[in-house]
């Protein structure tokens, strides 16, 4: 299950301060729904039914973009599998 | 409950840097029709990737490149550059504006007698010409610029035997304070070679001298240049008469002014940097005006400029095949149009636009062609809208150079559509097939 | 008297190791008995230290590079205008003042007032034009010659004697003893630049500069010399003191009557023997102009006269021997005030 470090501030514009090594990064309203997602621990599964659910888009697509995502965010180290 | 609308997620670094003064940031302009038609019909209608060419703004430029002129000089001549765009219904455009033709081959010269050109209204340039080309030329009173001292004598004789004068102009090199300085073509003006070649022309009964010609570069963006290089040629024509008493017909400035496409490495915006018509024309016309030259035997003005009056008039409409991530995290983006068919992507920074841009995120990507070649990068970083499979993009100022230094390699080449004054569309080049290609092709029987 | 209420726009915020001129700018304006401005930094990144000093920096608005095209540039420009209604524009950077001069009248109709020099006087004093002007305006100028290959700049560097100098189109010049480096800094110089570099003759002497302000007539509006006292490794003064040296004055009053420059220059020039060579002509106001302004000349604020149309006396004098020293100053500031200017695009 993906993990986002805990101690990272999301503020609700979507910036994102990561304290421990001091970099910024920006995030687009959905970014943003997903990392929330990801903070209250949601796992893959249920972040993709909810976000099927609220946006018009299919699963195989959301599913490319999806890990996509996480790609970077593991590649700016926000975030780790556990 | 009505579902949003969905766009892909995305987190970007925030660089904070200093100023570098070299930024590689771009605006984002959506392109989603080219003179009204949309860029989605195009391209279910002719494929992708497909090139556009506007009639409309091909008719609009030359018409701007003329008024620049002719409202600053009494007698001005456009003369279309073959070798920049060669389709026959863009040279007709160009011909139907009043253009004469500029041709550096026997092929392009062929061309231009086919779309109609009399043979008194093309300029043979260029240093391949054979004997029997020049036999040609001279045949159909061409206007016959010459390069080099072999050509000189093999055309005095050609004259000699065919016992028709030919019409001649040399082209002439110098130093007009630009870098780098062209001294491949021509005669140098500083060195005395120029003067050289034209004593030998004005005392060889068989040659007539109407024209000196330059053409000191490509993508000039200083008009001073011009304005020293057209001062050069004026001192010619006056020495010219007063050595000779013989009157010059006219002046030929070839081209190489700059388009508004950006070089690659150049700082600021191609549209930024390029002069526009009238800065040339202000240049060129007062140097001529300002000369030694008498005011009731000014020549004739010639204009070769290829690459400024048809870039802006093509486009090429292309498909995102793929999104992927390089090693190091960064976003790269393959596209159907490769380098061998977008040749100028070598030395420009091309516009490419989206079709559409819905909300504010963008992120750098690379841009890479369908070529299974490294070299195929058409944008080593440009920032787009976030992108998916399937969406189009439009590579703007595409008209000059490409359709003619195009390679069919790996793929074949695209549709070419012409957008008529109307808006009403014409293929005027049919995509290759492999039959298109196979038919030069020649099996030894030991292998069928 | 009360003073004049203003609002200027001013670039170049970067007050770093290699300053912009921004901030002496700024401080130039503050200490106008002339002017009350209210300042509106105009900022390229979101680290230039101008941003944070607010005690100079009334607001500061984030703009695109001209790089992406001076319409981009211009139009965010109008667009803050629209809310802050900017009396006055100085840009500061060399690259961008290219996009400001193209729209100087574009943003005159709109009621911001610039003060800046043709797009043809910028271009005849481009580096690589120089030795042409000097032979225009009868100014002495080191050797030099554009290359664009290696063949050529082993032949340049041939004619001169080592050192010689190798320049970049628009920035950085080293000094190099041998042909091997010469190559270096060449590959170096153009990766970043493009070509042409620019191989230039080394004068040896001592360099000193002016500061000056052309009001676009002929006539020099104000003019201080100084000698670098300290020049850091990026060669960039750290410290300077005023000179009276008038033949430098006078050079400066000869090129802003011939070329009626309009606005803030900097003429870098080296006195070698009993000859004054000029090696540079930078088109704007330098960094160190606040050593001016504390030598009695204060440039800045005569240049937002100049731009406002108002009639300018011409400085006669200033102070011999001032000094400045340069510092640098750590401040504290909030990630707040960097995620408000990401975000907003304004602090």
């Amino acid at each position: 299950m993906l993990k986002l470090n805990k101690n990272i501030a999301i503020s609700d514009t979507g910036y994102v301060f990561d304290p421990s090594i001091g970099e910024s990064y920006t995030l687009n309203p959905i970014g943003l729904e997903i990392v929330e997602l990801l903070k209250a621990n949601k796992t893959d599964n249920e972040i993709k039914s909810i976000i099927l659910e609220r946006y018009d888009v299919d699963d195989a697509t959301f599913e490319r973009y999806y890990i996509d995502f996480t790609g970077m965010l593991k590649n700016y180290q926000l975030a780790k599998d556990e | 409950m009505e579902k949003l609308k969905f766009e892909r997620p995305f987190i970007k670094k925030i660089t904070t840097g200093l100023p570098a003064k070299f930024g590689m940031k771009n605006r984002i302009e959506v392109v989603n029709n080219i003179d009204g038609l949309p860029v989605e019909e195009l391209m279910n209608d002719y494929g992708s990737p497909v090139f556009v060419i506007s009639e409309r703004t091909l008719r609009q430029t030359i018409s701007e490149a003329r008024l620049a002129f002719s409202t600053r000089y009494p007698l001005v001549q456009f003369a279309w550059s073959y070798k920049t765009n060669y389709l026959d219904a863009v040279c007709r455009v160009f011909h139907q504006e009043g253009s004469w033709a500029e041709v550096v081959s026997i092929f392009e010269y062929k061309k231009a007698l086919q779309n109609g050109v009399p043979g008194a209204q093309i300029i043979f340039n260029g240093p391949d010409k054979s004997a029997e080309d020049l036999e040609l030329a001279i045949n159909n009173n061409s206007l016959i610029h010459i390069d080099h001292f072999d050509e000189l004598y093999m055309l005095a004789e050609l004259s000699k035997k065919t016992q028709k004068k030919s019409k001649v102009a040399i082209r002439v090199n110098m130093d007009t304070g630009i870098y780098p300085q062209w001294d491949r073509f021509g005669f140098n003006y500083e060195n005395g070679e120029a003067w050289e070649a034209l004593n030998r022309i004005l005392l060889n009964q068989h040659l007539d001298l109407v024209g000196l010609h330059t053409h000191i570069g490509t993508y000039i963006t200083s008009p001073s240049a011009y304005r020293t290089a057209a001062s050069k040629l004026a001192n010619l024509v006056v020495e010219i008469r007063n050595k000779y008493n013989h009157a010059i017909q006219y002046i030929d400035m070839g081209g190489g002014f700059a388009s508004q496409n950006t070089l690659r490495g150049s700082y600021l915006q191609g549209y930024d940097a390029a002069p526009s018509f009238d800065e040339y024309a202000d240049a060129i016309s007062s140097a001529l005006i300002n000369s030694a030259i008498r005011p009731d035997s000014l020549p004739l003005l010639i204009l070769e400029t290829g690459r400024a009056l048809v870039d802006n008039a093509g486009y090429l409409l292309t498909s995102v095949l793929a999104n992927k991530r390089l090693a190091d995290g960064r976003r790269a983006t393959i596209i159907d149009a490769g380098v061998n068919i977008l040749f100028t992507s070598f030395w420009y920074d091309h516009t490419i636009s989206p079709t559409r841009f819905d909300n504010d995120h963008t992120e750098e990507t690379t841009i890479y062609g369908p070529l299974c070649m490294n070299i195929d990068c058409i944008r080593p970083a440009i920032v787009l809208p976030l992108l998916k499979k399937g969406d189009r993009l439009v590579v703007q100022r595409v008209g000059a150079y490409n359709m003619t230094q195009w390679l069919q390699f790996i793929t074949m080449r695209p549709n070419i559509v012409l957008i008529d004054t109307h808006g009403k569309t014409h293929l005027i080049r049919k995509g290759e097939t492999v039959e298109t290609i196979k038919q030069q092709e020649q099996l030894p029987k030991h292998l069928e | 008297m009360s003073r004049k209420p203003v609002t200027i726009a001013v670039t170049g915020l970067n007050n770093i190791d290699s300053p912009g001129p921004g901030i002496p700018v700024i401080r130039g304006l503050r200490e106008s008995a002339f002017f009350e401005p209210r300042i509106v930094g105009l900022a390229y990144e979101k680290l230039e230290p101008g941003i944070f000093m607010h005690d100079l920096v009334d607001k500061t608005y984030m703009v695109p590079y001209p790089s992406e095209g001076s319409n981009a540039l211009i139009e965010r420009v109008l667009e803050i205008h629209r809310q802050e209604k900017i009396d006055v524009l100085i840009p500061n950077f060399d690259a961008e003042l290219y996009a400001f001069m193209k729209s100087a009248e574009v943003l005159r109709k709109a009621g911001i007032a610039t003060f800046l020099p043709t797009i043809a006087q910028f271009e005849e004093r481009h580096k690589s034009n120089l030795p042409e002007y000097g032979e225009r305006y009868g100014l002495d100028i080191p050797k030099s010659q554009a290359v664009g290959t290696l063949e050529e700049l082993e032949k340049a560097v041939k004619e001169y004697d080592f050192p010689v100098m190798i320049k970049g189109k628009y920035y950085d010049a080293y000094i190099v003893q041998n042909l091997q480096q010469a190559q270096n800094y060449f590959f170096k110089i153009s990766a970043k630049w493009g070509t042409p570099v620019i191989v230039q003759e080394y004068i040896i002497g001592t360099e000193l500069n002016v500061t000056a302000l052309g009001d676009g007539e002929g006539n020099t509006t104000g003019a201080v010399a100084m000698r670098k006292t300290y020049i850091t490794d990026k060669g960039k003064a750290w410290g300077g003191i005023t000179i009276d040296e008038p033949r430098l004055l006078d050079i400066t009053n000869k090129v802003m009557q011939q070329t009626k420059w309009r606005g803030g220059m900097e003429i870098e020039m080296i006195k070698s023997n009993d000859k004054i060579y000029i090696i540079e002509i930078n088109p704007r106001i330098p960094a160190w102009v606040y050593l001016a302004v504390g030598a009695g000349q204060n440039h800045p604020e005569a240049l937002a006269k100049l731009a406002l149309g108002m009639k300018v006396e011409p400085f006669e004098s200033y102070e011999v021997g001032k000094m400045f020293v340069r510092y640098s100053y750590d401040m504290i500031v909030s990630i707040k005030e960097l995620e408000k200017l990401t975000i907003n695009g304004e602090l």
